[in-house]
């Protein structure tokens, strides 16, 4: 009995995280498109959603394995994959409270590592594959994409010097979002896969399907749905702060960014060195800010996003352990639906409290106000994060007013009709 | 740390990442820039060789120049795409 509840619990709970998943992550492929003008925003979300369920129904080499490399095979059961799966949603949906972006795989990884260590210690968890195969990339991921974008956006800021701006938009809004589609695309067929993953280790578990079975369609049905509902009920929160909050950007940098970003993703899966979609596209973002001449970056927003990284392996690991506590503690059936209810009753928590200040495609793209400077401790952290010495004023809020106030002038400047 | 970074898969998406993330914008502005007169209005199609009805003058060389340019472009945006339809990712 307890069993078949669990058995249909982590399909659902696959399921809705595959819909965090896309949820999360459509401003990664949409925000600078959003931004810019050069999509609506509800047709934005809608087209990568469908490229997102195409992209989906393109991956069909999933292999039944979950954090492989990271953590001992034969501690994966389904217990703690539950409690995995738990962790790795509610991390998802505290950064989109927060409108920050961090990797869905991060959080999903981290959640399991946290159930493992519940489960069994410390010698469950593979720490040299964590370091290089999750820790270390996700440090060079931005820094690579800030160094692309920053490139692009400065030579294409020195090839359309002079041109008039109308006809650059016009054209660069195509580029944007042609590039931007193949982040959507790349995003369904790399995500998609792992719920898709999740479910069939699950069903091979349980003894529904046999040990050699391929991926059930309905299994591939449901995952590609989840996702393109997910990614159209679009994370407004997390687009918000990718497209406005990092830096004020044109079509030019946004066709610079989404490049960088498809070129850095798919490359980076073609010499198989896996990098998440989310570091990248935000490093994309950041050095389509770096990159333009004159325009300015919040580094206080970046800073806090570089925490929520940092944060995510540990906290996800904390929500998952607890979890794996619960369903260990109270043992049997009465673990398994306390961890589930534990799961509704905060993702319900953090859907009310989203209520209270909500963010949708109607106000996505209003000025961006001070509402990003840190708290005081954060912003201790946003600082010391943040390389550069003299960005570290910007913490401070007046001094933050102040570079909004000429973030302001820069675009409104920009309204004359040569590029400068 | 070596044990920990994998510095040749590393570099080798840092330098194509390069070429290729920053050189298609680039390309992509070129193209645009060959097609319009700077400071001389709007006129320039996406597709190059066939142009709006502004009276720019645009030298031949500039067309093909420009045609190959966007070429290139829309040539590695459909090699991503069969990468990505292929299954190589």
């Amino acid at each position: 009995m307890t069993e078949t509840i669990l058995l249909v619990l982590v399909v659902v709970t696959a399921l809705a995280f595959d819909f965090t998943n896309g949820f999360h992550d459509t401003g990664n492929a949409m925000a600078t498109s959003i931004a810019t003008r050069a999509l609506k925003p509800k047709t934005a979300v809608a087209l990568s959603a469908v490229l997102n369920l195409v992209g989906a129904f393109l991956s069909l080499a999933v292999a039944a394995t979950i954090a492989k490399g990271l953590v001992d095979a034969d501690v994966i059961t389904l217990p703690v994959v539950f409690a995995g799966l738990v962790g790795g949603i509610v991390w998802n949906l505290v950064t989109w409270l927060l409108g920050l972006p961090s990797s869905s795989s991060h959080a999903l990884v981290g959640g399991v590592i946290g159930a493992v260590l519940a489960a069994v210690g410390t010698s469950g968890v593979l720490w040299t594959g964590v370091l290089s195969k999750v820790l270390v990339p996700a440090l060079l991921a931005p820094a690579i994409a800030i160094g692309v974008a920053a490139a692009g956006t400065w030579l294409v800021a020195r090839l359309t010097r002079g041109l008039p701006q109308d006809t650059t938009s016009r054209h660069f809004r195509w580029g944007q979002v042609g590039s931007a589609s193949l982040v959507s695309l790349a995003h369904g067929t790399n995500d998609a896969q792992k719920s898709m993953g999740i479910i069939l280790l699950a069903l091979i578990a349980g003894g529904a399907v046999p040990e050699d079975s391929g991926v059930p369609f309905w299994v591939i049905v449901s995952c590609a749905l989840a996702m393109a509902v997910g990614t159209y009920l679009g994370g407004w929160r997390v687009i918000r702060t990718l497209g406005k909050g990092l830096v004020e950007i044109d079509t030019r940098q946004g066709m610079a960014a989404e490049t960088s970003s498809a070129a850095v993703i798919l490359l980076s899966s073609h010499f198989g060195f896996s990098l998440s979609t989310t570091h990248v596209a935000t490093g994309s973002v950041l050095g389509s800010g770096v990159g333009m001449p004159g325009a300015k970056v919040r580094w206080g927003v970046a800073g806090r996003m570089v925490v929520a990284w940092l944060l995510t392996l540990p906290a996800a690991g904390l929500v998952g352990a607890l979890c794996h506590w619960l369903e260990a503690g109270l043992g049997g059936t009465a673990g398994v639906l306390a961890v589930a209810f534990v799961l509704v009753a905060s993702s319900t928590a953090i859907w009310l409290a989203s209520r209270r200040k909500p963010v949708d495609h109607t106000n996505v793209n209003d000025e961006w106000e001070g509402d990003a400077v840190a708290a005081p401790a954060e912003a201790a952290a946003a600082g010391a994060a943040t390389a550069a010495p003299a960005v570290a004023p910007l913490t401070d809020p007046e001094a933050f007013a102040a570079v909004v106030d000429a973030a302001t002038t820069d675009a409104a400047t920009t309204k004359e009709n040569v590029h400068a | 740390m070596s044990d920990f970074i994998e510095w040749g898969a590393l570099a080798q998406v840092a330098v194509a990442g390069l070429v290729v993330g920053a050189g298609i914008p680039a390309l992509f502005a070129l193209g645009l820039r060959l097609l319009t007169q700077p400071a001389a209005g709007a006129a320039g199609a996406a597709d190059g060789a066939e142009g709006a009805a502004q009276p720019v003058r645009r030298s031949v060389p500039r067309v093909v120049g420009a045609t190959l340019c966007l070429g290139v472009v829309v040539g590695v945006l459909a090699l991503g795409l069969t990468f990505l339809v292929t299954g190589g990712h």
